[in-house]
C-alpha cells in the first residue's frame, strides 16, 4: 500500500468501500493448528500493528508453545484460560483486508465440549477452512465440523491439511487425506471443496507458494479466498421483511423499521402483511435521515404503509403476489447446545425472525449420527446432538426453507427458566397436519357450564415428593368440596398410570409427557365446569409452569406439600425409597431424579406442624 | 461494506430497543460514541432514540471534551445522564494521586455499576469493537452480564445468526455492542462519509505536553503534578483515542484536517489502543476489568 495523503484519501475510501467482505471460518480437531494458520494470515498479510507484534514475542516468551519462537496462535487466542492452556473456548473474530478483499475470520474452537460455540461462527459465515493434521488425517471432530458448517449452509469449504513439513511435504499422504475427505463431503450435499497443502507454521501456501510442494499447483489459501466466486447466499428474490420495531413518535407517523431479509422494495410496491394477509402499500422508504425511493436486501430502513393496518413486532412485510408459507407445525434440524438435555413436549421459547412464540419439540424423528450420518432413534438430545424434529409453535410463524432463506428459515430456542439458549434449529418444510384440523366453536361454553353448577371451576394442582401426602391432603379437600355440593373430581398420579398413561416410564421424557396428559385432561375438565384435583409429583419447573399456561389467570392453583425428603422417606408408605436406595428403582424423584421446588406456590403446605385437616382447611380457604 | 456495517448496527440498536425494559447508551464522548449516537438517531429517525445517554465522568476529561458533549445533546435532542463515582469523589481519586488502575476501578468501573444499579437498567449499549483489544475479540454482540454485571467468558450465550436472545432475569443484564464488526478504519470512513462531528483533539494542533516515561501526555488543566524543573512545551499533537487526559497520550502529528488524520491512520503501524496506559498495566488486564463489569 502506497503511503496516503489528505489528496487521495477519498479515492481511496471509494476504493475501499467497494471491497466485498468474506465471513468464514476456520474449524477442525484440536491442534491442528487454527490459530496459527489465523495467525499466520494475520502477520503476513501485514495486518498486524507493530506494538500488537511487541506484545506477542513478550507472550510468547510467557505462554507460547514454539520454545520462545514467535508463537503466532497467541495472536488470536484472546483468553487468559485459553493462553493458559493453550487451547481455544471460544470464537474470536479477526479482521483483515487485501487488496482484493475484507475479511471476518471467526477462529472456532476444536474441542467437542465448545461445539456450540463453532456453530456460532458458522452460523454468519460464507466459507469453511477446514483443519486437518497431516499426520492424523480426517478425524471425528473433522467430521463433526464439516457436519455443523454444511447444515448451517456453508457451501464452500476449503480443505487445509496443515503440517506438512511433518510429514516431509509428501504427496501421497496429502493426496490420501483429500480423497477420504472428499468422499465424507460428497455425503453432505452440493458443497464445493478446495484442497490445500499448507505449514501454518512457516507460512507453506499460506501466502507464498511453497518451495517445498512443487508437485501442488493450486493457488495459496489467501489467492483462494481472495478469488473463490460465492455466489447468492439466499434463494429468495421476493420481498420480504419482518418487522422488529414500530416506529411511533406522534399520531401522524407510524413507521415500521425492520431489515429486508430478501428481494428489494420500492416507493408504491404492493406488499402484504402476515400472518394477518392484509394487503397494502408502500408510501414511504425511509434510509437513516432521507427518504429512498427503493431498499434492497440487508438494508435497514423504515417503511410507512398507505392504509392504516395493524402490524406489530413479529410480523413480517412481504411482496403481496409472493407470500411465504406461514404455519404452526414444522419438520426442522436441530442442533442442541445445552448440557441439559433436550425433552420432547417441555415448552421452550423460540425465536425466529422477530417473532417471539412458545414451541414445543412433538416428536424426534431421528438423531444424525456426526460421523456417519446414520439415522439413529432417540428420546431425548444431547449436547452438542443433532436430530430431525417434529415442532409445534403456539401462533403461526411466517417461514422459508432454511435452504432458501437464512433469516427466515433460522431459528433458536430458549430455555423458559434459564433463558439460555439451548437450541438452534433449521426448518425444512412445514407439516401439514394442523391445517386440516380446526377448532370447533360450540354453542354452550365453560361459562355457561360453571353456572348451572352454581361454581367456579379451578384446577387445584398438588405437588410435591412421594410419600409427602399429596393424596391425603387431595383427598380430604374433595370430600370436604363434595360436601359442599360441589363437583369435583380428582385425577391421582397412581391411578392415572394405571390407564390413560400405562404407556409412560419414568425418564425425564416420559415424566413432561405424563404431565402434559394430565395437564390436558384438567383443562378438559375444567372446561366442563368441574373442580379438579390434581394429585402428581410433578417434580419440574417448566412442566407445572406448561399446565399452569393451559388455564385461564386466577384458575389454577398451585399447592406445594412441603415434607422434606427424610420425612417422606421414613413414612415410605409404599415402600419405594427403600427399593430406589437399593437401586432396584430408577428415576425416583428425590433419590436420583431432581425435585425442583416450586418458587411461588399459590398454597404452600408445611406438613410436619400441622393435620391433614387444617392443611385441607387450608386449601380450601385460599379457594376464597 | 460500510452500508452493511451500518445497516447491522441499526438492526441491533432496534433489536435491544425493542426487547429493553430500561435501555440506555453509554457516552464517552469519543468517535466511536459519536459513530454510535449517530446510528442511534437513524436508526429512529423521525423519532428521538427512545433512551437516554449515560456518561460516567471521572472529573478527569478533557475541557473540549466537556463542551463537545454538550454540543451533541442539545444537536440531538436526547437526554444526558452523567455520573460520578460519590466515594471516589469524596476521597479525591485520581490517576496522579492513586494511580491509573485503581482511579479506573473506582471512577470508571465502579461508578459504572454504582449508575447502572440507581437507575436499573437493563439494556446498556456500548461501543466496543472486537479489534480493539483480544478479550472484546471474543465477545457476543449481546454481552449477557450476571447479578453484579460479571462477564463470565468461558460461558457466554451461542449467538446464532442475528437472532438475539434477549431475556434476562431479574438483576441480570445484557450489554449490546452494535458496532462489535467495525474496525477503526471503518469508524473513520463513517465518519467521513457522514460528516460526523467529533471534538477537535483528533485533529493536529499545538499543545502544551509533557513527555513521561515516554508518552506525550497533554496538560489540560492546573492538576498536573510536575516534577522539579519540569513543564509543557508547546508540540504539534492530536489524539488516536480520547479518555481521561492524564491517562492518554497524544502523538506528534501535522494531520490538521479530517482527511489528513485518516490517511495517518491508513498508513499507521501501531494500533489505536498503544495510546491508552490502562490496557497494559498487567497481563489480561481488560479481560480481567471486563470481568469485573468494565466496558
Amino acid at each position: 500500500m502506497s503511503t496516503l495523503t489528505a489528496d487521495t484519501i477519498g479515492a481511496f475510501l471509494d476504493e475501499q468501500s467497494r471491497k466485498s467482505t468474506l465471513r468464514f471460518i476456520t474449524c477442525g480437531s484440536v491442534d491442528d493448528g487454527k490459530s496459527t494458520l489465523i495467525g499466520r494470515l494475520l502477520f503476513e498479510s501485514k495486518n498486524i500493528f507493530d506494538d500488537q507484534l511487541s506484545a506477542l514475542e513478550s507472550d510468547s516468551r510467557r505462554y507460547g508453545t514454539q520454545g520462545g519462537k514467535v508463537d503466532l496462535a497467541l495472536l488470536v487466542d484472546g483468553l487468559q484460560a485459553e493462553r493458559e492452556q493453550g487451547i481455544t473456548i471460544d470464537v474470536a473474530y479477526r479482521f483483515f483486508a487485501t487488496d482484493k478483499r475484507r475479511y471476518i475470520v471467526a477462529d472456532t474452537p476444536g474441542h467437542e465440549q465448545y461445539t456450540r460455540n463453532m456453530a456460532t461462527g458458522a452460523s454468519t459465515a460464507d466459507l469453511a477452512v477446514i483443519l486437518v493434521d497431516a499426520r492424523k488425517g480426517v478425524l471425528t471432530q473433522t467430521r463433526r465440523h464439516s457436519r455443523i458448517a454444511a447444515m448451517m449452509g456453508i457451501r464452500h469449504f476449503v480443505l487445509a491439511v496443515n503440517k506438512m513439513d511433518l510429514v516431509g511435504c509428501d504427496e501421497p499422504v496429502f493426496s490420501a487425506i483429500v480423497d477420504e475427505y472428499k468422499a465424507f463431503v460428497a455425503t453432505l450435499g452440493d458443497i464445493a471443496v478446495a484442497a490445500i497443502p499448507v505449514s501454518g507454521l512457516d507460512g507453506d501456501n499460506v501466502l507464498r507458494p511453497s518451495e517445498r510442494m512443487p508437485w501442488y499447483h493450486g493457488p495459496t489459501l489467501m489467492a483462494h479466498l481472495d478469488t473463490v466466486e460465492l455466489g447468492a447466499p439466499d434463494r429468495v428474490s421476493a420481498f420480504r421483511m419482518p418487522i422488529q420495531y414500530v416506529n411511533r413518535p406522534d399520531l401522524d407517523f407510524r413507521g415500521f423499521s425492520g431489515r429486508l431479509a430478501a428481494g428489494h422494495v420500492r416507493v408504491g410496491d404492493r406488499v402484504r402483511v402476515l400472518p394477518s394477509g392484509v394487503v397494502t402499500s408502500v408510501r414511504a422508504v425511509i434510509s437513516g435521515f432521507d427518504q429512498a425511493k427503493e431498499a434492497v436486501r440487508g438494508d435497514s430502513v423504515t417503511l410507512t404503509l398507505a392504509e392504516e393496518v395493524d402490524a406489530s413486532r413479529g410480523d413480517v412485510i412481504v411482496a403481496a403476489d409472493a407470500p411465504p408459507e406461514v404455519a404452526d407445525q414444522f419438520e426442522a434440524r436441530l442442533l442442541w447446545l445445552n448440557e441439559h438435555d433436550l425433552v420432547p413436549g417441555r415448552q421452550y421459547l423460540l425465536k425466529s425472525a422477530c417473532k417471539e412464540v412458545t414451541a414445543t419439540i412433538t416428536a424426534i424423528k431421528h438423531r444424525e449420527d456426526v460421523n456417519t450420518g446414520a439415522h439413529m432413534a432417540a428420546k431425548a438430545l444431547h449436547l452438542n446432538e443433532i436430530a430431525v424434529v417434529n415442532l409445534a409453535t403456539s401462533a403461526p410463524l411466517v417461514f422459508e426453507p432454511y435452504t432458501r432463506d437464512r433469516a427466515l428459515g433460522s431459528f433458536i430456542l430458549v430455555d423458559k427458566l434459564t433463558f439460555a439458549t439451548v437450541g438452534a434449529g433449521m426448518i425444512d418444510f412445514a407439516l401439514r397436519r394442523a391445517s386440516n384440523i380446526h377448532w370447533q366453536s360450540l354453542s354452550i361454553g365453560k361459562d355457561e357450564r360453571a353456572a348451572q353448577k352454581h361454581q367456579r371451576p379451578r384446577c387445584i394442582w398438588f405437588t410435591g415428593l412421594s410419600g409427602s401426602g399429596k393424596s391425603t391432603v387431595a383427598d380430604l379437600v374433595e370430600r370436604a368440596l363434595h360436601a359442599e355440593g360441589r363437583h369435583t373430581y380428582l385425577l391421582d398420579g397412581d391411578n392415572v398410570r394405571h390407564g390413560l398413561n400405562r404407556d409412560l416410564g419414568f425418564t425425564e421424557a416420559d415424566r413432561v409427557e405424563n404431565i402434559r396428559r394430565v395437564a390436558e385432561v384438567a383443562r378438559l375438565m375444567v372446561d366442563a365446569g368441574l373442580i379438579v384435583l390434581v394429585s402428581f409429583i410433578s417434580p419440574f419447573r417448566s412442566e407445572r409452569r406448561a399446565a399452569r399456561d393451559l388455564f385461564a389467570p386466577g384458575e389454577f392453583v398451585e399447592v406445594f406439600v412441603d415434607t422434606p425428603l427424610e420425612e417422606c422417606e421414613r413414612r415410605d408408605v409404599k415402600g419405594l425409597y427403600a427399593k430406589a436406595r437399593k437401586g432396584e428403582l430408577r428415576n425416583f424423584t428425590g433419590v436420583d431424579s431432581a425435585y425442583e421446588r416450586p418458587e411461588a406456590p399459590e398454597v404452600h403446605l408445611h406438613t410436619l406442624q400441622h393435620a391433614p385437616e387444617e392443611l385441607a382447611l387450608q386449601v380450601i380457604k385460599s379457594l376464597g | 461494506m460500510t452500508d452493511h456495517l451500518e445497516a447491522e448496527a441499526i438492526e441491533i440498536i432496534r433489536e435491544a430497543v425493542a426487547s429493553a425494559r430500561n435501555p440506555v447508551m453509554m457516552y464517552s464522548i469519543g468517535k466511536d460514541s459519536s459513530v454510535m449516537l449517530h446510528l442511534a438517531r437513524k436508526a429512529f429517525f423521525p423519532a428521538v432514540p427512545p433512551f437516554p445517554l449515560l456518561h460516567i465522568d471521572t472529573g478527569w476529561k478533557f475541557k473540549a471534551m466537556y463542551a463537545h458533549r454538550e454540543r451533541m445533546v442539545a444537536e440531538s435532542g436526547m437526554r444526558l445522564l452523567t455520573y460520578t463515582n460519590p466515594a471516589g469523589k469524596a476521597e479525591g481519586v485520581g490517576p496522579f494521586t492513586h494511580g491509573s488502575n485503581y482511579h479506573t476501578d473506582v471512577m470508571k468501573t465502579q461508578a459504572l455499576k454504582q449508575a447502572l444499579d440507581l437507575h436499573g437498567f437493563d439494556v446498556v449499549f456500548g461501543g466496543a469493537r472486537r479489534d480493539e483489544e483480544k478479550s472484546r475479540a471474543k465477545e457476543r454482540v449481546f454481552s449477557f452480564r450476571g447479578v453484579g454485571h460479571r462477564w463470565d467468558p468461558k460461558a457466554q450465550r451461542p449467538e446464532l445468526w442475528n437472532l438475539y436472545n434477549t431475556r434476562i432475569r431479574e438483576g441480570e443484564s445484557i450489554r449490546v455492542f452494535p458496532i462489535s464488526n467495525w474496525t477503526e478504519q471503518d469508524i473513520w470512513t463513517y465518519i467521513h462519509r457522514e460528516r460526523i462531528p467529533i471534538v477537535p483533539l483528533y485533529l493536529a494542533a499545538e499543545r502544551p505536553v509533557v513527555e513521561r516515561n515516554g508518552q506525550l501526555i497533554m496538560v489540560d488543566d492546573d492538576r498536573y503534578p510536575f516534577a522539579p524543573g519540569e513543564r509543557p512545551v508547546m508540540k504539534r499533537v492530536r489524539f488516536r483515542t480520547l479518555g481521561c487526559w492524564p491517562l492518554t497520550a497524544a502523538i506528534e502529528s501535522d494531520a490538521d484536517t479530517l482527511e489528513a488524520v485518516i490517511a495517518e491512520t491508513f498508513n499507521a503501524r501501531s494500533s489505536e489502543r498503544q495510546g491508552r496506559l490502562i490496557d497494559t498495566d498487567e497481563p489480561g488486564s481488560m479481560e480481567k476489568k471486563k470481568q469485573e463489569g468494565y466496558f
